[in-house]
């Protein structure tokens, strides 16, 4: 963005999720009402509406759900929704592999990039 | 209370250009609304509500209402992308039967292939929540709607043949509609032999790019009843967004499992009963999921139910897009749903080309996917019939 001023996406809440992705963490809302968990991270539950969640590191592992590759772009590019162990499933990308070898149901591990400035967990084969 | 023969619709226009070279967002506005009124035999006086999604130039409905001279009292911009169309309708006809407007104006203009003020366009002026966690990643409307194609292909063994299915059957109607982007009719072989684009999508499992614009005018019964055009009435609405519900992700099905029921319950009937169905096609696997979720066919069962010409006017049991739709007619302002509720009108008052109209044709259904299926999106039904 041109404009470098705040943010209307800044929010101090979520301060702890960039502050551990800076550290190669990937953190998950857990909410102690309803006992689910979700991603993207909000301070208010999506499934319950509880204000009550806290933040949860994940274990790093994930599953290919879906995933393509953007044939046109140079170079190709994939993107994948990753299904991990803590019961949700997030949008990402897997990097670092041979993209005709991307199959549902693969295996792979969390590592980050960086976007904007700011880290973005992605894939790699496990 | 139901919205069943409440509200009629009375005009249709759709532009005929597919590259708007020189013409201006608000001009095609304009000409599809003066298109759409002429049709019904209504002035622009006689509007009272105005309708117009995120496509419009200006603050929602204000700059065109302006340009366009209108004095609404009943006014609504939702936005949905390319369902917002569905969407307007179904708002339209709760307006008139709650006696808040009796003329509804409804339009849609875009120029995304000659620029020019293409809302949407770029960032919005606001980022969405989602933002900061799924930008970089670079989903783009192609590779979000491939990912629900290979998912669809892995739970169900879909196959690529059975999406060109859905192709071949656009092209075998826009060869009729002298508009269309692509006339030539295609074979299942070529379009599995086209360049992978995003796997598993080809590039011509993918709708056209276009400029143009339409709209429609709906009107209260009594208006309908005094105007010299056949009679096009609604009986059911639906709407829904689905969405990726906090990472409980499941990219088989889409919002249609939601919209369709409600449709299909206010107009007390079921999908069997429909003679011809527009069904929003910005890709193949868009068509198929709907038809699924609409409950044409069982879910996991479309692509049996798409092959061997099933979609074809004529032969087909579900005579589908029969314009060429946007998989080969027009999308324009890449919002589909406009299009697909003007061939539906055309199939009920039996002004389709004769090559593609099908017989008897006293109930449809126009259904639109607006946003994208592979993230979130708005689903609206309208399911309408011949009075």
């Amino acid at each position: 963005m041109a404009d470098k001023g705040p943010s209307v996406l800044d929010d101090v809440l979520l301060q702890p999720y960039w502050d551990a992705a800076t550290k190669g963490k990937l953190l998950l809302k857990h909410c102690t009402a309803c006992g689910k968990n979700h991603y993207y991270p909000r301070p208010i539950c999506p499934h319950c509406f509880s204000d009550k969640t806290e933040w949860l590191e994940t274990k790093g592992e994930g599953t290919i759900y879906s995933w393509s590759v953007e044939r046109r772009a140079n170079p190709p590019y994939s993107i994948a929704y990753v299904t991990l162990p803590e019961g949700v499933t997030i949008l990402s990308s897997i990097v670092d592999c041979d993209l005709n070898k991307l199959a549902i149901g693969q295996k792979v591990k969390l590592g980050f990039t960086e976007h904007d400035g700011k880290p973005a967990p992605v894939f790699r084969p496990a | 209370m139901t919205i069943k023969g409440k509200a009629y619709i009375a005009g249709i226009y759709e532009h005929p250009t597919r590259k708007a070279d020189g013409i201006s967002l608000a001009r095609i506005h304009a000409e599809v609304a003066k298109g759409a009124l002429e049709d019904a035999g209504l002035s622009h006086k006689d509007v009272d509500g105005y309708f117009v999604a995120g496509d419009s130039p200006g603050l929602g409905p204000l700059n065109m209402a302006e340009y366009l001279g209108l004095k609404p009292k009943h006014i609504d911009s939702t936005d949905t992308g390319g369902s917002s169309y569905q969407i307007h309708a179904a708002h339209a006809a709760e307006a008139i039967a709650l006696g808040k407007c009796k003329v509804a104006l409804v339009t849609l203009a875009g120029k995304p292939r000659t620029g020019g003020g293409q809302p949407g366009g770029g960032r919005r002026p606001v980022d969405p929540p989602d933002y900061p966690f799924e930008a970089p990643y670079k989903g783009t409307v192609l590779n979000l709607y491939a990912m629900c194609a290979q998912r669809h292909m892995h739970e169900f063994g879909t196959t690529s043949e059975q999406l060109a299915w859905i192709k071949v059957a656009a092209s075998t109607h826009a060869q009729h509609n002298p508009h269309a982007m692509l006339r030539d009719v295609v074979t299942v072989e070529e379009v599995v032999n086209s360049p992978v684009v995003a796997d598993p999508l080809h590039r011509l499992d993918c709708c056209v790019i276009s400029d143009g614009g339409g709209a429609f005018v709906m009107v209260a019964p009594e208006i309908a009843k005094s105007l010299k055009r056949p009679l096009v009435r609604v009986i059911g609405t639906g709407e829904a967004i689905k969405h990726v519900n906090g990472g409980q992700v499941d990219l088989t099905y889409s919002g249609a499992r939601a919209s369709g029921p409600i449709a299909f319950a206010e107009a007390g009937v079921k999908p069997s009963d429909i003679k011809y169905a527009s069904i929003y096609d910005s890709f193949t696997i868009t068509v198929l999921m709907q038809i699924e979720d609409l409950g044409f066919c069982e879910k996991g069962k479309g692509g049996a139910f798409v092959s061997d010409g099933n979609l074809i006017a004529g032969t087909g049991k579900l005579p589908f897009n029969t314009d060429g739709g946007g998989l080969c007619n027009n999308h324009p302002g890449n919002r589909g749903g406009m299009t697909k509720i003007l061939e539906a009108v055309r199939q009920l008052r039996g002004e389709a080309h004769p090559a593609v109209q099908v017989k008897n044709c006293d109930l449809a259904l126009a259904h639109g996917t607006g946003g994208s299926l592979g993230t979130r999106h708005g689903s609206g039904t309208i399911i309408m019939e011949r009075a």
